[in-house]
């Protein structure tokens, strides 16, 4: 299987309060509140990690969950905040907007 | 309101968050707004350099909406450049404008920096109307061409439509107008007392019938005139009272002038710092004034906590209150709207009533002394 990679993109507002992440997306305005899992991997999608490696050191690392279901968890996450345009997923490294 | 911004916003006031800020850039423009409450001389508005620092420290304090507004915002030189930076920094930027300097160009960077949305202020769909009101020849029309380009673009463009006396009749083609160029439209009927305190500018609010009219107009309530002219709900409890906030302005708002004062809201001008002398977290955390107002529930209003109101029919801005002359007092450009809205007095319009009266009858017991001011009574 090929790796997926993920960035943020700067089609959002984004701020931590209280240790959650609050996303505004531009496209539609939709607000999310990110737990605290999934504020470190929205934070680590640098678009050059792949996600399995950013489950596995800021996840899996902090939190006592278990790797297949957290990576799998993560895998759902993507998806949904891929539909409002906050991240992009790819197979390839993604190179940082200008 | 979101259910999640309310939890959000409720977040913030447990952790002490300025969670909301509007920022005037300047307060230069090129309209001339009849109404308008500011003071267009520039008196030493804050260099790119001050801005960019107070930027950094918004987002460092945790603030997540900015509205960037003026004066006209794109008067600065520096304006995308102050935008640039408060979008790499992530917060949600809605801008305040009356679009006539945005062409083409313009739009193009607009639209690249994924904003929340730009207000734009239109008065009439009419030009002699519109452009009456804010004094510049061709508005309108420069205005409406913007908004245009805007819209094509993606970018979300919301009307605001200020009511006053010379255009009141007009609103609906303003709707009408939003409606045609793909905008959103909102109505404000209050027009404010100027920053320093002058109110000439109250003469040129709309007239009690036809704030009945717009409060009675489902077109632009949100919800239906039967449920928001209900009769009010009666006082709140003592601990509704004890618990419930007047606003947010202090409490998760704050406003920041172009000359670097902060105030609890762009209607309530208390100052409590300057961003120049002292860091922005420090005023909205410590200074004596945001204390104060953030220690204000609705039980520590003496007139307001015991109206028939409460909070339902009752929309009370303590900086209105403010601009009369006590933050704990009632507004009475609130109350006459609560009262517009049920047809049921405000305990504030009964003691302005009876203040009225007993200073009326000392004039006639004893002519030669001076009768006492309402607010004495």
């Amino acid at each position: 299987m090929s790796p997926m990679y993920i960035a943020r993109t700067r089609e959002v507002a984004a701020r931590l309060l209280g240790g959650e992440m609050m996303i505004m997306s531009a496209r539609d305005s939709t607000l999310f509140s990110l737990n605290e899992t999934a504020t470190a991997i929205w934070q680590a999608a640098d678009g050059v990690t792949p996600l399995t490696e950013i489950v596995e050191r800021s996840v899996c690392a902090n939190f006592e969950v278990d790797p297949v279901a957290a990576l799998r968890d993560a895998e759902e996450l993507v998806e949904g905040l891929a539909k409002h345009g906050i991240l992009k997923v790819s197979n390839q490294p993604i190179a940082e907007e200008k | 309101m979101s259910a999640l911004i309310q939890e959000m916003s409720d977040k913030a006031q447990r952790l002490g968050v300025p969670l909301a800020v509007q920022f005037d850039l300047t307060y230069r423009c090129n309209e001339r707004c009849v109404h308008c409450y500011l003071d267009h001389d520039d008196r030493g508005e804050m260099t790119t350099a001050e801005i960019r620092e107070l930027l950094d420290q918004m987002a460092e304090a945790g603030v997540f909406f900015l509205t960037l507004s003026g004066g006209e915002i794109m008067l600065r030189r520096d304006f995308f450049e102050i935008v640039e930076h408060a979008r790499r920094l992530s917060f949600c930027v809605k801008l305040k404008t009356n679009a006539v300097m945005i062409h083409q160009p313009e739009a193009a960077r607009i639209q690249a920096l994924a904003l929340d949305s730009v207000q734009i202020s239109v008065y009439s769909h009419r030009d002699e109307v519109h452009d009456a009101i804010t004094k510049l020849p061709g508005s309108l029309k420069r205005t409406i061409a913007a908004v245009r380009l805007l819209v094509e673009r993606g970018v979300k463009v919301v009307f605001a439509n200020v009511l006053m006396r010379e255009n009141f009749q007009d609103y609906p083609g303003v709707q009408a107008l939003a409606a045609e160029v793909g905008a959103q439209f909102t109505i404000d009927p209050t027009i404010t007392p100027m920053m320093d305190g002058n109110r000439s500018i109250l003469n040129l609010n709309i007239e009690r019938a036809q704030l009945q009219q717009v409060f009675r107009d489902a077109s632009i309530l949100g919800t239906s005139p039967q449920e928001f002219c209900a009769p009010p709900a009666g006082p709140p409890t003592a601990e509704d009272a004890q618990n419930t906030l007047p606003c947010s302005a202090g409490h998760t708002f704050c406003y920041v002038s172009p000359y670097g004062d902060v105030y609890p809201c762009v209607q309530f001008p208390l100052p409590t710092g300057n961003v120049r002398t002292s860091r922005f977290l420090d005023i909205w955390k410590h200074s004596p004034q945001m204390t104060e107002v953030r220690s204000i529930t609705i039980s520590d209003l003496p007139v307001c906590s015991t109206c028939s109101h409460g909070e339902g029919s009752c929309s009370r801005c303590p900086g209105l209150a403010y601009m009369e002359g006590n933050m704990r007092g009632p507004s009475s450009q609130d109350c006459e709207k609560s009262f517009v809205r049920t047809g049921v007095e405000t305990a504030g319009m009964s003691i302005h009533r009876e203040a009225r009266l007993v200073a009326g009858l000392v004039q006639i017991r004893n002519s030669t002394e001076r009768p006492h001011s309402p607010q004495a009574v």
